[in-house]
């Protein structure tokens, strides 16, 4: 079996009386692409914000390699190897896309003066390597002067420096035209292919379904099912699986899979 | 399932084949290192333009008393104050916050500067006195925001009035002379001429450029800018969000106290008003020099740039042989005409 790369045992968040969590356990094994699947409100992005140290947990354990972790922030979860590209893009828009890129973690060299020319060799090269370069902008273009799919470009640039283990992608495809998207999915198999994990979070199913080795599938705040890929047909029967806890009962759902237990929380 | 409506997600797009085939390098936009240069530093461009533009005007309107040495001589004895203020203001209106607090700040620590010295002890351990005043105050005022959750505008005006009517209550209104400063080779280093030019002249711009590179080459200056355009994705990013903001206010505490420093060596006197004249100069001059409200992004060359302008306003529309009623008016005028001009020649986003 891979080595477990990290893992959330029974998070809970609640804001006030609402939960929007209530008691999520979910794990990703080193080289492993899962997909989480969620309608709006379901909590997925509220787990990312955990995951990524954003937010902190009314309860529950987050455990890295096995070990235990506290002091969970911002922070740490890079540290540990987390690279998250947030739905927002966390893009800071009147800065170039060098600052964007090293936000946060500046190579700096003596008292913390910026090594310049070297942060934008390894912008350049990030940039390169996911394929989004063009002849009209630059390591020193504006962001806010770039197209949506530029700027995820930028975000996911900024992801993949440092070597990290596990890439969260939060909705990435949100608000990209069709060629963009496919530029997503094609970054997202290199990625793949170079034996780092991801967490791919969306709504269309579609794109979860081609993409992921295991299903998540939240509603209301809990794990309604996990699923290997062996297990599901076809992208149908996830969806009508999810009709199914949407709507109980109403709607021909998919036969259990073993998860009985899971569905039943 | 609905295919065709999908991208194909199992191949590569022939769009980024081509693109990995034809080592599709950066490129700057312009061929010119000069058009680069330009757009890199539009704002402080359109501040000098302006500056130069209102010299000439003066220039022509009296010749005689602006070639003459004299006037120079006194503004640059003044403006190295304003700049020490102007600089770190720079960083705070950047960081999408603003501190009206340095006037009060500028009094308190040359207070300190006044004791240590008229204590008898020597003047450079009663700069060192001011600073740490000034630091101190600086994270006292800082922290009231950040940490207290304060709207700076309105907790930076409380905290200039409080600390100012500390002064006063104390002081009840005595000035202190602090003649033996001449002899003492801290006002030699610091408040003397070299060939007739005022050397504090030479420190401020030291402190500028040193101030221009902390914010355009180093991880504060980066990190203030991150900030100030957007917090949330900075702490995302894992940037200590309040920590920043903290030091932006802890930077003016310690140029304010250089700044009232250098004021009491000029004058060998310190009032209780100390720094009291200099609140809407300085800020007319962040703004002037085309740091824009809405913090990210500013300029620190163009704040001195500004801080130049506004002091010569006041020295030119006298010399150029108006009356000083007329002062107020070309302030207003040069700053709404700046304004005017920044945002004309600002960047445009999608």
């Amino acid at each position: 079996m891979a080595e477990r790369l990290i893992e959330l045992r029974d998070i809970a968040k609640s804001y006030g009386h609402v939960y929007a969590l209530g008691g999520v356990n979910l794990s990703v094994d080193r080289g492993e692409v899962v997909g989480l699947i969620g309608d709006n409100g379901a909590g997925k992005s509220t787990l990312i914000k955990i995951l990524s140290g954003v937010v902190k947990p009314t309860s529950g354990e987050i455990l890295i390699r096995g070990k235990p972790v506290t002091g969970w922030n911002a922070a740490r979860s890079r540290e540990a190897g987390i690279e998250t590209v947030f739905q927002d893009r966390a893009l800071a828009v009147q800065q170039t896309i060098v600052r964007n890129i090293f936000m946060g973690r500046e190579l700096t060299g003596f008292l913390g003066w910026l090594k310049v020319s070297k942060e934008i060799d390894e912008a350049s090269r990030l940039m390169r390597e996911i394929g989004f370069t063009s002849k009209v902008f630059t390591p020193h273009s504006i962001v806010g002067q770039l197209s949506g799919g530029e700027r995820q470009g930028v975000a996911i640039a900024r992801a993949i420096y440092k070597q990290a283990e596990l890439i969260v992608l939060d909705e990435p495809t949100t608000a990209l035209s069709l060629t963009e998207t496919a530029k997503v999915f094609h970054f997202v198999r290199q990625v793949r292919a170079s034996g780092r994990s991801i967490l791919f979070i969306g709504h269309n199913i579609h794109h979860v379904f081609d993409i992921a080795d295991r299903f998540v599938v939240l509603d209301r705040g809990k794990v309604a099912l996990t699923s290997d890929r062996s297990e599901v047909k076809s992208a149908e029967d996830l969806i009508n699986f999810m009709e199914d806890v949407a709507h109980p009962g109403g709607l021909a759902g998919l036969h259990d899979t073993g998860d009985a237990e899971q569905r039943a929380r | 399932m609905s295919k065709t409506m999908e991208p194909d997600l199992h191949e590569p797009s022939a769009g980024i084949s081509r693109q990995g085939s034809s080592r599709n390098e950066w490129k700057h936009p312009s061929d010119h290192w000069l058009r680069g240069f330009v757009l890199d530093n539009r704002a402080s461009l359109g501040t000098l333009a302006v500056f130069i533009v209102m010299m000439a005007v003066f220039m022509i309107a009296n010749p005689t008393v602006f070639t003459t040495w004299y006037l120079y001589s006194a503004v640059l004895t003044t403006l190295p104050v304003a700049l020490f203020v102007v600089v770190p203001l720079v960083f705070v209106v950047t960081c999408g916050e603003i501190d009206l607090s340095f006037p009060a700040t500028m009094g308190f620590a040359s207070w300190v500067f006044a004791l240590v010295v008229q204590a008898g002890y020597d003047p450079f351990l009663g700069i060192a006195a001011a600073l740490v005043t000034g630091t101190l105050l600086g994270f006292l005022v800082g922290s009231l925001v950040v940490y207290g959750g304060l709207s700076s505008l309105i907790a930076t005006l409380g905290m200039n009035f409080l600390l100012r009517g500390l002064i006063q209550i104390i002081n009840e209104g005595r000035s202190t002379s602090l003649t033996s400063l001449a002899d003492s080779w801290a006002y030699r280093i610091f408040s003397s001429q070299i060939w007739g030019i005022p050397v504090q002249i030479f420190w401020a711009i030291a402190f500028v450029v040193f101030s221009a590179m902390l914010y355009n080459r180093h991880r504060f200056g980066a990190q203030v800018r991150v900030v100030g355009d957007n917090p949330d994705s900075a702490q995302q990013m894992g940037i200590d969000v309040k920590r920043v903001r903290v030091k932006v206010f802890v930077f003016v505490g310690i140029g304010a106290a250089i700044a009232g420093t250098f004021s009491v060596m000029i004058n060998f006197t310190w009032w209780p008003t100390a720094g009291d004249g200099y609140l809407l100069p300085v800020l007319a001059s962040v703004f002037v020099g085309g740091t824009p409200t809405w913090g990210g992004i500013g300029t620190v060359a163009g704040g001195a740039i500004g801080a130049v302008t506004v002091s010569f306003i006041q020295t030119g529309v006298v010399a150029a042989g108006l009356s000083g009623f007329y002062v107020q008016f070309f302030n207003g005028l040069i700053i709404i005409l700046s304004l005017l001009g920044h945002k004309w020649n600002q960047a445009r986003y999608r």
